[in-house]
């Protein structure tokens, strides 16, 4: 015992930024090219507007036009250039999805933690509303609500986000519960401590690590939903450029034997498939399994 | 070697030498390095014998016992050495072979009966699937054998008592079922990872006479894993000290325990004669906690039965009772945590709020606890500046350099390095650390009473007897008082002013130390005390056959 406190003690701790780029440089392979797919789809939202030759929603040439030198990758069914709607939809998509999870996980964990800390009534009144609202199929609930409220950005965000925030707040309750009951919560709430600091003081760093992963897989479904949402018209709306939406317009390509709508497709998959790629690398990192467990 | 396992097996010899480890090493995974934790280990064990390995924790007890049975838990692995059992080299054998030799030929008795269980599944079905799928019974007979078992091991109601499920049985009764399991294929060897630490004392004497019995019926060898010396001296004939992974001395018990050579063993032979430093005066001044009357109850069930009590300023409290008797809930009552359904508690004459929400920040500062498992009482991503530092903050508004300057002053008082702790996590110091910064915590708040649940009791006793020398120097410098709520009556005879004993919500006996430790005692106490392991290797022997004249056993095996 008193070998491993002087093994501590004479090892120096490096600093934040130093422990944050030792991790990185461990990182495995799988997890690298998902960091780098993330950070070319940021770096390309960012800066849609420099990159692209055209403007999102100008009609440059005919319909349907082929890939060649003037269109990259042709254009689309009204004519506008496929290569700046394919980068511009990452900046609405992306951004888009982004906004809807943060807030999902605003309303989601603070809820989750909440009933957790408080359990009786509480709890009771947030799991029957999450009970009610994961009853109904979320893809209908929302088109019904899109429909109702109509489908300005901000009112998806509002609607997608509330309904993706049942499965956070499932999962927050769940880990909190497992945390509320450690004595230093007990400790703290003997000293007087009161909910704020319970919540984001005591409980909130000790469930940090299932939150993250979870919002790395949240982000992916939100991102499906937009963009099915699009396909089917209750989604981002025209003229603003994005995938899913992009999918449906030129769906028709694909009979002439054009891949040109599986671009966003394909645009879509592989953001999926880097985040994942993170994910696991975060999980695995912070549950301690090693490989070969 | 030429040696053949199935004629040893027909004529079991009294002095066949059953295992023999020579050179063992194992290594550790610690991040990406592999860590020593096992060096160079010799130990030979003979049919009939039973071998005490002891240590602290970390000493790697756990890892040699199961490295007798040619495992090794993931993280680590066997490095050199070999293992010989009846000839045959587990370290070498293969992955089916040892397989088959593991609850067969080789038994292992763990620690928690309770999650060695499968709470899913009857005693008898677990019992009976080693011996069934091994085919060296049918079901008939396994049942039979069982049942047999199960009274042999004086379990009650052996006929029966198979076909209830884990969770409908005790503790005590569990490690027994546990140990009749293990015994299912009549093994040669048996390893008994720390059979009674979880249980209580009166239960633990159960337990500890079966296994003995149990051995020499079976002419068994086993090796028994303990930090408890008392327990260690009754249950081996040889004891081997380790420390680091490595042998400190190997002695006949007898010999062990009356002339330790090495000075690592006498440190641990002496940890058992700390004794508080007299009492400071009996001051018959105003109590400073006085429990009146209280009942409390957890829903329909009535868990405490009209409790009175009172805490002197400067004075230790003791409450002693086996789990379940309501020794923890009566704390829970005088945090808030749980009000009572009568009666209330008064500090300095006036009455406190029955639920901790209503009490003044004033009223919470002066009451601190400390918790039994330091794993859990401090957050695992506050550093330990945070930790001491927040009821500073809270209760008395401290910040900037006056907080930093007491926090460094309560580290001092604990006995640990400012500069070196101060910015590290709870994950990176070991259990007595992390207790001690319990106790900063409670400190800082400057309390004059401070509740103390089994403080001690998930310490290995040297780290434990540090952290009671620790509370009693507090204790006097600070003129503290201390509610100590243990089990463990060796920890009562040395910290103890007073001594409350209860059982079954309901206090049977309450006075000064001297006087409850010194006869004529109420019957419940008379047991307790007499079932707290002593040091000399004929204790046990003599307990029983005490107990046997008086009748005592029977109530005590049944209990």
């Amino acid at each position: 015992m008193a070998r491993t406190t002087d093994d501590i003690a004479s090892r120096q701790r490096p600093s934040k930024a130093r422990q944050f780029w030792i991790a990185l440089k461990k990182a495995p392979f799988t997890a690298k090219m998902g960091m780098g797919i993330v950070l070319l789809y940021v770096f390309v939202a960012l800066f849609a507007p420099v990159l692209t030759p055209y403007g999102e929603s100008e009609v440059v040439g005919s319909e349907f036009e082929p890939w060649g030198a003037k269109f990259l990758l042709g254009t689309d069914n009204l004519g506008r250039d496929m290569l700046t709607r394919l980068l511009f939809g990452a900046r609405n998509t992306v951004g888009i999805a982004f906004v809807t999870t943060c807030l999902a996980f605003l309303i989601g964990g603070v809820s989750g933690i909440l009933a957790a800390i408080y359990s009786g009534w509480m709890d009771q009144v947030f799991s029957r509303i999450v009970d009610i609202l994961m009853a109904i199929p979320a893809l209908i609930f929302s088109l019904l609500l899109l429909t109702i409220f109509g489908t300005s950005i901000p009112i998806l965000i509002v609607i997608i986000a509330v309904l993706d925030s049942t499965r956070v707040f499932r999962l927050t309750r769940a880990v909190s519960l497992n945390v509320v009951v450690m004595d230093y919560v007990e400790a703290a709430r003997l000293r007087g401590e009161k909910i704020p600091w319970i919540t984001f003081r005591e409980v909130l760093p000790n469930i940090l690590s299932p939150l993250v992963a979870e919002f790395g897989l949240r982000f992916c479904f939100v991102f499906l939903t937009i963009a099915s949402l699009s396909f089917l018209g209750l989604g981002i709306q025209p003229p603003t450029a994005d995938w899913g939406s992009m999918v449906r317009d030129n769906a028709t390509l694909i009979t002439y034997e054009d891949i040109t709508p599986l671009l966003p497709a394909a645009a879509i998959a592989i953001l999926t498939v880097g985040v994942n790629f993170i994910v696991d690398w975060f999980l695995q990192k912070t549950s301690g399994l090693r490989d070969g467990q | 070697m030429g040696s053949k396992p199935d004629t040893a097996q027909a004529a079991p010899q009294q002095d066949e030498t059953l295992l023999k480890i020579r050179g063992l090493c194992i290594e550790g995974q610690a991040d990406d390095s592999w860590m020593d934790i096992v060096k160079g280990l010799d130990i030979t064990l003979h049919r009939g014998e039973v071998l005490g390995l002891i240590g602290e924790s970390g000493a790697g007890k756990s890892t040699v016992g199961l490295a007798a049975m040619g495992y090794a838990r993931p993280g680590c692995r066997i490095s050199g050495g070999s293992i010989r059992f009846k000839g045959i080299d587990l370290a070498s054998a293969s992955e089916e072979e040892r397989r088959v030799l593991r609850g067969v030929r080789i038994a292992y008795v763990a620690q928690s009966a309770a999650g060695s269980f499968n709470p899913a599944h009857k005693l008898i079905d677990q019992f009976t699937e080693i011996p069934i799928k091994h085919g060296i019974h049918d079901r008939a007979t396994a049942l039979a054998d069982a049942i047999d078992l199960y009274g042999r091991l004086q379990l009650p109601e052996p006929e029966i008592i198979g076909f209830r499920y884990p969770h409908q049985v005790s503790g005590g009764q569990l490690q027994r079922a546990m140990t009749a399991m293990a015994l299912s294929c009549r093994p040669d060897l048996i390893i008994f990872d720390e059979p009674t630490t979880a249980l209580d004392v009166t239960t633990q004497i159960e337990v500890l006479v079966t296994i003995r019995d149990i051995v020499s019926q079976f002419t068994a060898a086993a090796i028994y894993i303990t930090h408890d010396l008392a327990v260690v001296a009754q249950m081996a004939d040889r004891i081997m000290v380790l420390r680091y992974g490595e042998l400190v001395e190997e002695a006949q018990t007898q010999r062990m325990v009356s002339a330790p050579q090495q000075d690592y063993t006498k440190t641990l032979w002496a940890v058992r004669s700390f004794r508080k430093s007299a009492a400071i005066t009996a001051n018959n001044e105003q109590p400073l906690i006085e429990v009146d009357h209280v009942t409390a109850a957890y829903g329909a069930l009535t868990v405490l039965h009209d409790i009175s009590f009172v805490i002197r300023a400067g004075q230790t409290v003791a409450v002693v009772g086996e789990s379940g008797s309501g020794k923890s809930t009566a704390a829970r009552v005088i945090t808030g945590l749980l009000p009572p359904v009568a009666g209330q508690v008064l500090v300095n004459a006036s009455p406190l709020p029955g639920d901790y929400r209503r009490r003044t920040r004033e009223q919470l500062r002066h009451a601190q606890m400390i918790y039994q498992m330091a794993d859990t009482a401090v957050n695992p991503k506050q550093r330990i500046r945070d930790i001491i530092g927040r009821p500073l903050r809270f209760y008395l508004g401290m910040t900037g350099t006056q907080k930093e300057n007491r926090i460094r002053e309560l580290l001092d008082l604990i006995e640990m390095d400012p500069d070196t702790f101060i910015d590290r996590y709870p994950g990176e110091l070991s259990g007595g650390q992390k207790q001690r910064v319990c106790i900063a915590r409670a400190l800082a708040a400057e309390p004059e009473f401070i509740i103390c649940d089994e403080v001690t009791s998930a310490l290995d006793q040297i780290v434990a007897e540090g952290i009671l020398k620790l509370l009693d120097r507090l204790q006097r410098e600070l003129n503290l008082a201390y509610l100590f709520i243990t089990h463990d009556l060796a920890t009562v005879r040395a910290i103890a002013d007073d001594v409350i004993v209860m059982l079954q919500g309901r206090i049977v006996e309450q006075g000064p130390r001297e006087e409850i430790f010194s006869p004529p005692h109420h019957e419940y106490t008379e047991l307790l005390l007499s079932s707290v392991p002593e040091m000399d290797p004929n204790w046990l022997d003599q307990l029983i056959k005490n107990r046997n004249n008086t009748g005592g056993m029977r109530s005590v095996s049944t209990s």
